[in-house]
């Protein structure tokens, strides 16, 4: 075992195995513990571990991750519609497809480094975001969104001689994927992205990686032909991004181009810079906390507030109602982009560099003895 | 996370990692509330019941959603006894007793729906399972209906349907937990053709401008059948984006295309921005195929005629509902509208308004809030006072059958809401088709799916 996996990254992984799985239990006092956003979570942390892979890692921002998510989605609705409403078939079909579409795009973006190659990704996703809206309606039926509907052919279901009543749902061999079924099955995919994303930050591939993001140039002049890596990095990453918007196609069947849009891609780069590029945790904490202000935050409307703030006196009440009010409902991007300035300015390594401050503080303090420093970590 | 070693730096990464996270969760969790009973979803057992708005705040719709909220906070009030009792003392017949629902008071959530279905969903999800909303409501957008009816149907929650006015709504997509007040575009064609006819001929060339989603498609599709069953011809028919804000590019090509008449399938934001660009254009002042250039908009409401301003004097479309109606129920509502909020009701505020009163009228009838029992109440019930006439809410497609309003842009208004004048009123019998023209199946109302 030993030789298989480190003991830390083995600890690190059972334990955020262990956090996942409970996430039920945990999150429930903070108003987050109902399916729906758990399976966001999930979600969401699959895509920004695989945009870490390449933001991370290789040092590629891409600013156009959200197109191979779009694309992940509409390959698995169409899959329920066209094949069969089991999910696994669906899934293998959007990270194929995702993947093919990465590799294009990778092929063509690759030429650039730096703020071109982010400017030429965002180029990428736009045009495929407007081909979804209003040029490829009769594939993706535009600003309706693609639905599953009964009168859907479903080849497989119907050789096997399956029929349905009421509204089609996605299933797992017969069973239903909403609410917590939903969840685990999410999560156990987060997890397994979580280990594979792990296993090629540990690999010969992954130091590799990291010596594209710290040098680029030298390594090509030590005879290394750098693009191979970085293809495959930005095609695992796409196909990272296409397994988690079927996912979400699998537990919401409906696929709308708004996600392909590029604050989607916008958001999945602050979740990563929020939590901590290049660290394993970091991008899914991220994604987490986004999430759950997202949700939190835009469904609070001035009623609620009114109640909250109900303990102080009349004018200061409804003062502090206005106040708020601006930061909540469709107000909260504000919240949000307080929240990246602040942290961007005070922890540059995000929430992860925090974390790592906090823990050095308590380890000077619990013991004097202790070394001095922390080791130094490289490339991040 | 008890079962890591102390030592090891991951697990402090990790660990801090969490607190982190509960750190920083310092949000209003004292707002949300998770309670749901065993026979059917979000079964309330307290004493309040939580209707679910899905609103768009933000967005091309985002002046109707607004208008929207007024009217849900303005009906939640009237049924929980508060205010004047707006339209609850016209409804005929009415089971409604101005003490909440079934003796329980309602209250509310709300989410921004931003205009789009993906987000509309999102939204609904989380209030059906985190805020236990036993009914979701509102919408301004036929592509967010239809997303959020589809839903409903899977999560076993009634829907009430906002402003939507795509034939697909209760058409090819219609569901059995979906129901729609609004009028729709096949209803609009039927209404303005006639008008049409009288005021520009028979013998004109249209010229499509539609907004590209379900609603401008069968908008589109409806008015291009009833003007060329009066002998119009269709010139062409543009497809542009939901919330294009420079039409300029769609203008340019009408000049040399033959056509008389331009017919904008928008709504919203994007109706005020190419109707008052087209008549920048000059457009208005144009002759073609020696005719008065003319420029119709199926479907208008007040709140875009005012946005539009001076552009909108003289054009026809069509209304679900006109706050200057003299009946006793249009009366009463913009009254209490009035005094609550200084300005008349838009269209979209009474669909919004009478679904509220709809739903919490076939909930006291049903005797209970299941579902199917409700959807029993609602289907095939017939009902008055509300400012449209006698109104059916036909069982075969959910379909609210009622009459139709034409309007033209008021030449001269006596105010900044007096913009549009009500032409005609087409009676329902006028309006009414058969539900099975546009296909479509309602799905079963039992078993009751269960959410979460």
């Amino acid at each position: 075992m030993t030789t298989f996996m480190s003991r830390n990254d083995l600890f690190l992984f059972l334990g955020f195995t262990v956090v996942v799985l409970a996430m039920p239990i945990w999150l429930a006092p903070f108003g987050a513990g109902y399916p729906d956003l758990l399976q966001r979570f999930m979600i969401f942390g699959i895509f920004a571990v695989g945009f870490n892979i390449l933001f991370g890692l290789t040092g590629y921002l891409s600013f156009g991750h959200a197109a191979f998510f779009g694309v992940g989605s509409y390959a698995a609705v169409w899959s329920f519609k066209l094949l069969t409403l089991d999910a696994i078939p669906a899934m293998i079909f959007a990270v194929v497809i995702s993947g093919l579409f990465a590799l294009v795009i990778g092929f063509l973006c690759l030429r650039r480094s730096g703020i071109y190659f982010s400017i030429l990704t965002l180029a990428f996703a736009q045009m495929s975001y407007n081909l979804a809206y209003s040029v490829l309606t009769p594939i993706t039926n535009g600003e309706t969104g693609l639905q599953l509907t009964l009168a859907d052919s479903r080849v497989l279901d119907a050789a096997m001689g399956q029929t349905f009543s009421g509204q089609p749902v996605p299933t797992l061999l017969g069973q239903q994927l909403g609410g917590y079924a939903g969840f685990y099955f999410c999560a156990g995919f987060l997890i397994l992205a979580f280990f594979i994303a792990q296993r090629i930050a540990g690999s010969p591939f992954g130091m590799m990686l990291k010596a594209i993001k710290s040098n680029q140039t030298r390594m090509q002049f030590t005879g290394f032909n750098t693009r191979p890596y970085a293809l495959s990095a930005f095609v695992i990453s796409g196909m990272y991004a296409g397994l988690a918007g079927a996912l979400l196609a699998v537990t919401d069947p409906l696929a709308g181009a708004e996600r392909m849009q590029w604050t989607a891609s916008g958001e999945v780069v602050l979740m990563t810079i929020l939590g901590g590029v290049g660290t394993l945790v970091g991008p899914v904490i991220g994604a987490w906390i986004i999430k759950y202000f997202e949700n939190i935050l835009s469904a609070l409307n001035d009623n609620i507030l009114a109640r909250f703030w109900s303990f102080l006196p009349e004018g200061a009440a409804d003062f502090m109602v206005t106040i708020t009010s601006k930061f909540v409902g469709d107000g909260w991007h504000l919240t949000l982009g307080l929240a990246f300035v602040i942290v961007v300015i005070f922890l540059p390594g995000g929430i992860m560099e925090g974390v790592r401050r906090i823990a050095a503080a308590f380890r000077r303090s619990g013991s004097s003895s202790a070394k001095p420093s922390a080791r130094t970590q490289p490339a991040e | 996370m008890t079962i890591l070693k102390r030592g090891l730096s991951r697990r402090r990464v990790l660990q801090t990692g969490m607190a982190g996270i509960i750190g920083s969760g310092v949000a209003p969790l004292v707002f949300t509330k998770g309670a749901w009973a065993q026979e059917f979803c979000n079964n309330p057992t307290g004493d309040t019941v939580v209707f679910g708005l899905n609103l768009p705040l933000t967005g091309t719709y985002a002046e109707e959603g607004a208008d929207e909220q007024k009217a849900y906070e303005l009906a939640i009030a009237h049924l929980n006894g508060e205010g004047d009792g707006g339209l609850l003392n016209v409804l005929q017949p009415s089971a409604l007793k101005g003490n909440g629902i079934l003796g329980k008071k309602v209250t509310y959530v709300s989410s921004d729906s931003q205009t789009k279905s993906d987000v509309a969903r999102a939204g609904a999800t989380r209030m059906i399972e985190r805020d236990g909303a036993i009914m979701i409501t509102g919408g301004s957008s036929s592509g967010e209906a239809i997303a959020v009816q589809g839903l409903c149907q899977e999560m076993g929650v009634i829907f009430m349907a906002g402003l939507t006015h795509s034939n697909d709504t209760t058409g090819k997509d219609k569901r059995r937990y979906g129901f729609r007040h609004f009028f729709n575009a096949y209803q609009s064609g039927i209404g303005l053709a006639p008008v049409l006819g009288q005021s520009y001929g028979n013998d004109r060339q249209a010229y499509h401008l539609t907004a590209d989603y379900t609603w401008g498609w069968t908008q589109e599709e409806s008015i291009k059948a009833a003007t060329e069953a009066l002998g119009w011809k269709t010139t062409a028919a543009v497809r542009t984006p939901l919330g294009a804000t420079d039409y300029s590019q769609y203008l340019t090509p009408i000049l040399n295309s033959g056509a008389d008449v331009l017919i904008l399938n928008h709504y919203g934001l994007d109706m005020v921005n190419s109707l008052t660009q087209a008549v920048q254009f000059g457009m208005r002042d144009r002759q073609a195929n020696g005719k008065d250039f003319q420029i119709v908009t199926p479907l208008i409401s007040e709140l875009m005629a005012k946005g539009a301003g001076e552009s909108v004097k003289g054009i026809f479309g069509t209304s679900n509902w006109h706050w200057n109606l003299q009946d006793p129920g249009s009366i009463a509502f913009t009254k209490s509208f009035g005094a609550a909020y200084g300005s008349p009701p838009s269209q979209a505020a009474h669909t919004a308004y009478v679904q509220a009163l709809l739903y919490a009228d076939a909930v006291e009838r049903a005797g209970t809030f299941y579902p199917p029992e409700v959807i029993k109440a609602l289907e095939g019930h017939e009902f008055d006072g509300m400012g449209n006439g006698k109104t059916l809410y036909r069982a075969e497609d959910h379909q609210c059958i009622k009459s139709v309003l034409v309007v033209q842009g008021n030449e001269s208004p006596t105010s900044e809401f007096d913009v549009l004048n009500v032409v005609q009123e087409i009676d329902r019998d006028t309006v009414a088709y058969d539900p099975a023209i546009f296909g479509g199946d309602l799905g079963p109302a039992e078993p009751v799916p269960m959410c979460a």
